[in-house]
C-alpha cells in the first residue's frame, strides 16, 4: 500500500478512462489502478437516475453475490453513512455498533475484504448517485496516514470514473462539457508560455489565491490530475493557443 | 456546540433547525433587506437548501440555533455559478475540491465566539474532507467579521452599495489562520475535533466491534 509516486501513471490511467467505451474498460483500469496503489480492493459502485445497479471493482465474485443475496445493501453502514452526502468516510468513523451491522463486518473480512476502507460518494446528476471505495487490510495508523496522503487524488479519479459513468446513461445526450471561460483560458495561457503563478496573477490583476482557484476549475474542465497535465490537454485540444 | 447536519437529518434536530431558518429570516429579510423569499411559518429558505447541503450549526445551550453556514459541492448546483457569475470574472467555478459556502448566519444577540467558531468548523471540514477551497456569497457586515476573526476572504467581486453590499469571496485553509480562529472562538482544537467526531462519527477499532 503506498503512494502512486510516479504521477504520470496516474495522468495516463485518467487519460485511459477518458476514452473506456464501456464497463469492461472501466474494470480493467480499477484492476490496475488497484495494483499501482498496492491496497486489498477498489470498488465503483453507482445507481443511475433510473435507479438501475452497476458496478465494477476486485471484489471476488463470491462476496458480490452473497452481499446481495444477504440483503447487506440494508444493513451496510457504507451504504447508510454514505448515500445523499458528499464528503469522504473512513469506515471507521461510520456506525457498527448493531448487532447486524457486526455481523456483516466479520463477514466482510471473512471474505477478504479487509478491516479498514474509504468510501467516496458522489451526486451526481438527476439521483444519480455513486460510491468509490478502496479497503484494505491493515493499522489504523497506516489507514490514516495513506489516505490523507492519497485524498486529493483519489477524490479526483472518484469523480472521473463517475463522469465517465454518466456518458454511460442509456438515453442519454451528450452534454458539452463546461467550456473554459476566456478567464481560465488567459490564466492556462500563462502558465503554458512559462510564467510562475506570481507572474500570472500580476499580469490577470488578481491575487494569487483566486488564480489558484480559476486553475483549479479549469484543471476540472479539463479533466486533469494537476496543472502539468492540464496545460497539456488545453494545449492538445487547442483549448489554448501559444 | 457545532453541530454538522446534512440537510435530510435537520428533522432530527428539530428545535434547531426551527430557530435556523427564522434566524435566516431575520438577518436577510429584517435586517439586510435582501430579496429572499418567506414562508408562512417565517422560515427564509431557498431553492438551495433543497440540494441536502450540509449545514455546520452553533448550538446554544438552550438548544437554538446561534449561528450557522450551509456547505454545497460546487461540482452540483450552487449559488455562486447560478446567480453571482458576474463577481466570479465569468468563472464557473467548479470542482470536487472546492465547496460553497453560503447562508453565513448570526442569531440576534450571538455570543461573540459564534462566527469564529463556525469558521474553525469550516477549517475541520476543509482538512478532513480534502476541500481545498471555500467560495462563498456573504454581506457588507460579515467583511468586519471576517476580519476581526482572523480569517479574511479574497474578495472576487461586489455590488450594491452599504447594507446591501453582497461579494463573493474566497478561502483556503493555513495552520495559522486555523489557530487565531481558535483563539478567538475560545475553543481548544481538541474540543473542535471532538465536536467533529460527534456528527460525523469517532474512529473505532473493528476488533472491539466484533468482541462486543
Amino acid at each position: 500500500m503506498g503512494f502512486l509516486r510516479n504521477a504520470s501513471r496516474l495522468d495516463g490511467l485518467i487519460e485511459r478512462l477518458e476514452s473506456a467505451e464501456g464497463l469492461e474498460d472501466l474494470q480493467v483500469l480499477i484492476e490496475e489502478l488497484r495494483d499501482e496503489y498496492g491496497v486489498d480492493h477498489i470498488v465503483y459502485h453507482w445507481v443511475n437516475s433510473a435507479g438501475e445497479q452497476y458496478g465494477c471493482g476486485t471484489y471476488d465474485l463470491e462476496w458480490v453475490n452473497r452481499y446481495v443475496e444477504k440483503g447487506y445493501l440494508r444493513i451496510d453502514p457504507v451504504i447508510q453513512g454514505c448515500y445523499q452526502r458528499f464528503h469522504p468516510v473512513n469506515w471507521k468513523r461510520l456506525d457498527w455498533s448493531s448487532k447486524a451491522a457486526r455481523a456483516f463486518l466479520e463477514d466482510a473480512i471473512t471474505h477478504g475484504i479487509g478491516n479498514q476502507g474509504y468510501s467516496i460518494p458522489i451526486r451526481g446528476p438527476n439521483g444519480q448517485f455513486a460510491l468509490f471505495t478502496m479497503s484494505h487490510n491493515g493499522s489504523d495508523e497506516g489507514w490514516e496516514r495513506f489516505t490523507g496522503d492519497n485524498r486529493r487524488d483519489l477524490i479526483l479519479v472518484a469523480h472521473y470514473f463517475n463522469s465517465k459513468a454518466l456518458e454511460f446513461e442509456p438515453g442519454r445526450t451528450p452534454e458539452a462539457a463546461q467550456s473554459l471561460s476566456p478567464r481560465e483560458i488567459e490564466a492556462m495561457t500563462l502558465l503554458a508560455i512559462g510564467y510562475n503563478r506570481a507572474q500570472a496573477a500580476d499580469t490577470l490583476s488578481i491575487s494569487e489565491h483566486t488564480l489558484r482557484v480559476y486553475i483549479e476549475s479549469a484543471r476540472h474542465k479539463l479533466g486533469a490530475m494537476n496543472t502539468t497535465h492540464a496545460v497539456a490537454r488545453a494545449l492538445s485540444r487547442g483549448v489554448i493557443v501559444v | 456546540m457545532i453541530r454538522y447536519i446534512y440537510g435530510n437529518d435537520l428533522h432530527k434536530f428539530p428545535k434547531l433547525a426551527r430557530t435556523m431558518f427564522l434566524d435566516r429570516a431575520d438577518q436577510f429579510k429584517t435586517r439586510l433587506g435582501w430579496d429572499v423569499t418567506v414562508d408562512a411559518r417565517g422560515f427564509e429558505r431557498d431553492e438551495y437548501d433543497a440540494e441536502n447541503p450540509l449545514y455546520v450549526i452553533w448550538e446554544n445551550k438552550d438548544g437554538t440555533h446561534g449561528g450557522s453556514m450551509r456547505l454545497l459541492p460546487t461540482v452540483g448546483r450552487t449559488m455562486v455559478n447560478d446567480h453571482f457569475i458576474h463577481l466570479t470574472d465569468g468563472v464557473h467555478i467548479e470542482s470536487p475540491l472546492i465547496w460553497e459556502c453560503t447562508r453565513f448566519c448570526l442569531a440576534r444577540g450571538a455570543a461573540p465566539g459564534v462566527a469564529a467558531a463556525l469558521m474553525l468548523a469550516g477549517g475541520e471540514v476543509m482538512q478532513e474532507f480534502g476541500v481545498m477551497h471555500y467560495v462563498g456569497v456573504f454581506d457588507a457586515r460579515m467583511v468586519r467579521i471576517y476580519k476581526r476573526i482572523g480569517s479574511s476572504p479574497d474578495i472576487l467581486g461586489q455590488e450594491g452599495e452599504g447594507r446591501a453590499m453582497i461579494a463573493v469571496g474566497l478561502w483556503e485553509f493555513s495552520a495559522e489562520a486555523q489557530a487565531k480562529v481558535a483563539r478567538t472562538a475560545g475553543i481548544t482544537p481538541e474540543m473542535s475535533k471532538r465536536w467533529f467526531a460527534r456528527s460525523f462519527g469517532e474512529i473505532v477499532d473493528e476488533a472491539g466491534l466484533i468482541a462486543a
